[in-house]
């Protein structure tokens, strides 16, 4: 049985308790989902079928439209913030903070978070961005506005403020694990050259720092384009994206209808990283 | 050493901004959950008392808080375990290039970035259209491992890519078994990240919401109950639960951390000096 004794043989062996899992809880679950995305739905039950309606449904209907451009709108925007302040802390974490000990201090102190509740991190902006919440009752002893800000909570502001506080840490780690392996000579040459320290960041720096962006986008990317829980919370159910679209057509037993508007968001979300992915190699990057 | 530039200034400060932004919510809440019995959500601050954490332990009228949290550190601890031993396994598999390894690679880490409502979605309908009973322990275990797994594969890739072959070939060379040069001198070398690994395993199930929403059937795991209680409770008794488990995962990262520390001390004290000398 040279086949059993082969290299790949025992790879698969190895490898096979996490095959199996990913069969039965990502690939099956996934082709199940495009299964009934092609059902119909009566009022009482759902009938199995090869029918384009819920697709034809969808993509007919102008607030699919509306509802992926706010979900592009989320994306872009949180993107753009978490990569501003993910690449501005990675860059002092790796390039200003001169012992190894204080410099892992400060990169777990910014990791920690993300092992504690979302759901709990969301909830504690409500005393800040409420009517009678700080932000307002600050803004009001300084004289700044005379009545409080309604917009502060329950509005695009709240999403995406919940979004930036929540995603950030995924560009952050991305982008310092990278920073960390640029060789510290090409700094050293660079200066001897007569660099400063801008042209050092934007010509050294930032193009050799391209992979961890990279990883660090795919991620805020997809966790914000699939999220159904931060908009749904943070804006008191007034704003919606792709995701509410969906739970809310499961709330009302919609099933075939939810499997089509997840396959659609399934597709954007993959050609998405498909594009992203031909600028970086992730294997090599860890 | 030489001077700091200006710009390090203005970094620290960014930085020192970052961390408020990053726990002034936190901390906030942990404040007022030690509101007054007549206090509301936000300030200020009615009295100070431990009554909200009172009315914890009490009956509530909505929900099971204590049964949602033993059922969440079950599975916790179900997650970490799979997470821990399936991870080693996978990650021992792609040191070597094996053929099909690039697709089994890029599936993994689709299943990191898949919009988790296709997870919760499909799961949920596959279980309950196939007769299968929907719970936490069976379909919701299933679909938090697709969010921890990818996790602990990149960290065995991160260790795996550093670790020194010539450990290996040594003891081989000493006549080790595979097995034998696995558990003594792999595993070893690896642990604090298998450490790392057990500690998102845990961690991120304990508070994951989004892939158990629909999978985790008649009885509902902590994160659950509490997005239950986002939408009718408006006491700071919610303050008070998000406070004590946040301090149980504060906890839960200060022992894991401080198991890697021990750790090292003891490869300290008792590593081998060889070669030190020379």
């Amino acid at each position: 049985m040279s086949f059993l004794k082969s290299e790949t043989a025992r790879a698969w062996a190895l490898a096979s308790p996490l095959v199996l899992v990913l069969l039965a809880f990502l690939v099956l679950p996934i082709i199940w989902i495009l299964v009934l995305s092609f059902w119909r739905a009566t009022e009482f039950a759902m009938v199995p079928d090869f029918s384009f309606e819920n697709y034809a449904y969808l993509f007919g209907s102008t607030v699919t439209w509306q509802v992926f451009l706010s979900t592009f709108r989320y994306a872009l925007i949180t993107w753009v913030l978490t990569l501003l302040i993910g690449f501005t802390v990675a860059y002092y974490l790796a390039f200003h903070i001169r012992s190894s000990t204080v410099q892992m201090a400060l990169f777990l102190l910014c990791t920690v978070p993300f092992l504690t509740s979302n759901i709990i991190r969301m909830i504690s902006w409500i005393p800040f961005l409420g009517r009678n919440g700080l932000a307002n009752q600050a803004l009001l002893s300084m004289g700044v506005i005379d009545q409080p800000l309604e917009w502060l909570l329950y509005s695009d502001f709240s999403v995406i403020l919940a979004f930036v506080h929540l995603n950030t840490l995924f560009m952050i780690t991305p982008i310092f694990n990278t920073m960390m392996r640029i060789d510290r000579s090409l700094i050293e040459a660079a200066r001897d050259q007569g660099a400063g320290g801008w042209q050092i960041l934007t010509n050294v720096i930032i193009p050799l720092s391209k992979p961890g962006i990279m990883i660090g986008t795919i991620f805020v990317l997809a966790l914000v384009m699939g999220d159904f829980v931060t908009v749904r919370f943070m804006s008191g159910s007034q704003r919606s994206n792709v995701g509410r679209l969906i739970s809310n057509d499961v709330g009302l037993l919609q099933y075939p209808s939810a499997a089509a508007t997840s396959i659609v968001l399934l597709c954007t979300v993959l050609i998405l990283i498909g594009l992203l992915m031909r600028f970086v190699n992730i294997r090599k990057e860890l | 050493m030489e001077p700091r530039p200006a710009s390090f200034w203005w970094l620290t400060a960014f930085f020192v901004l970052f961390v408020v932004f990053l726990y002034g919510p936190t901390i906030t809440i942990g404040i007022l959950s030690f509101q007054g019995p007549e206090g509301g959500l936000t300030f200020p601050m009615r009295g100070v008392s431990t009554y909200w954490f009172h009315n914890l332990f009490e009956q509530q009228a909505v929900g099971d808080i204590w049964g949602s949290w033993r059922r969440s550190f079950i599975l916790g601890l179900m997650v970490m375990v799979v997470t821990v031993v399936v991870s080693i396994m996978a990650g021992l598999a792609f040191r070597t290039r094996f053929r099909g390894s690039g697709v089994l690679f890029y599936l993994t880490m689709a299943s990191l970035v898949i919009p988790s409502i296709l997870i919760t979605l499909g799961v949920g309908r596959l279980f309950d259209q196939t007769g299968l009973k929907i719970h936490w322990a069976t379909s919701g275990f299933g679909s938090q491992l697709t969010w921890t797994l990818p996790f602990g594969l990149l960290v065995m890739f991160a260790v795996f890519n550093r670790f020194d072959k010539r450990y290996e070939e040594a003891a081989r060379d000493q006549g080790a078994s595979d097995w034998q040069t696995i558990r003594h001198v792999v595993l070893p070398i690896i642990a604090p990240s298998v450490i790392g690994v057990a500690l998102f395993g845990f961690s991120l199930s304990y508070d994951e919401f989004a892939r158990t929403q629909m999978t985790a059937g008649s009885y509902n795991t902590l994160p659950l109950e509490i997005f239950g209680m986002t939408t009718n409770v408006t006491k700071p008794v919610i303050f008070a639960l998000g406070t004590l488990t946040t301090v149980f995962s504060f906890a839960v990262i200060g022992v894991f951390l401080a198991t890697v520390w021990i750790l090292r001390q003891r490869r300290l004290r008792q590593g081998s000096d060889a070669g030190r000398g020379v």
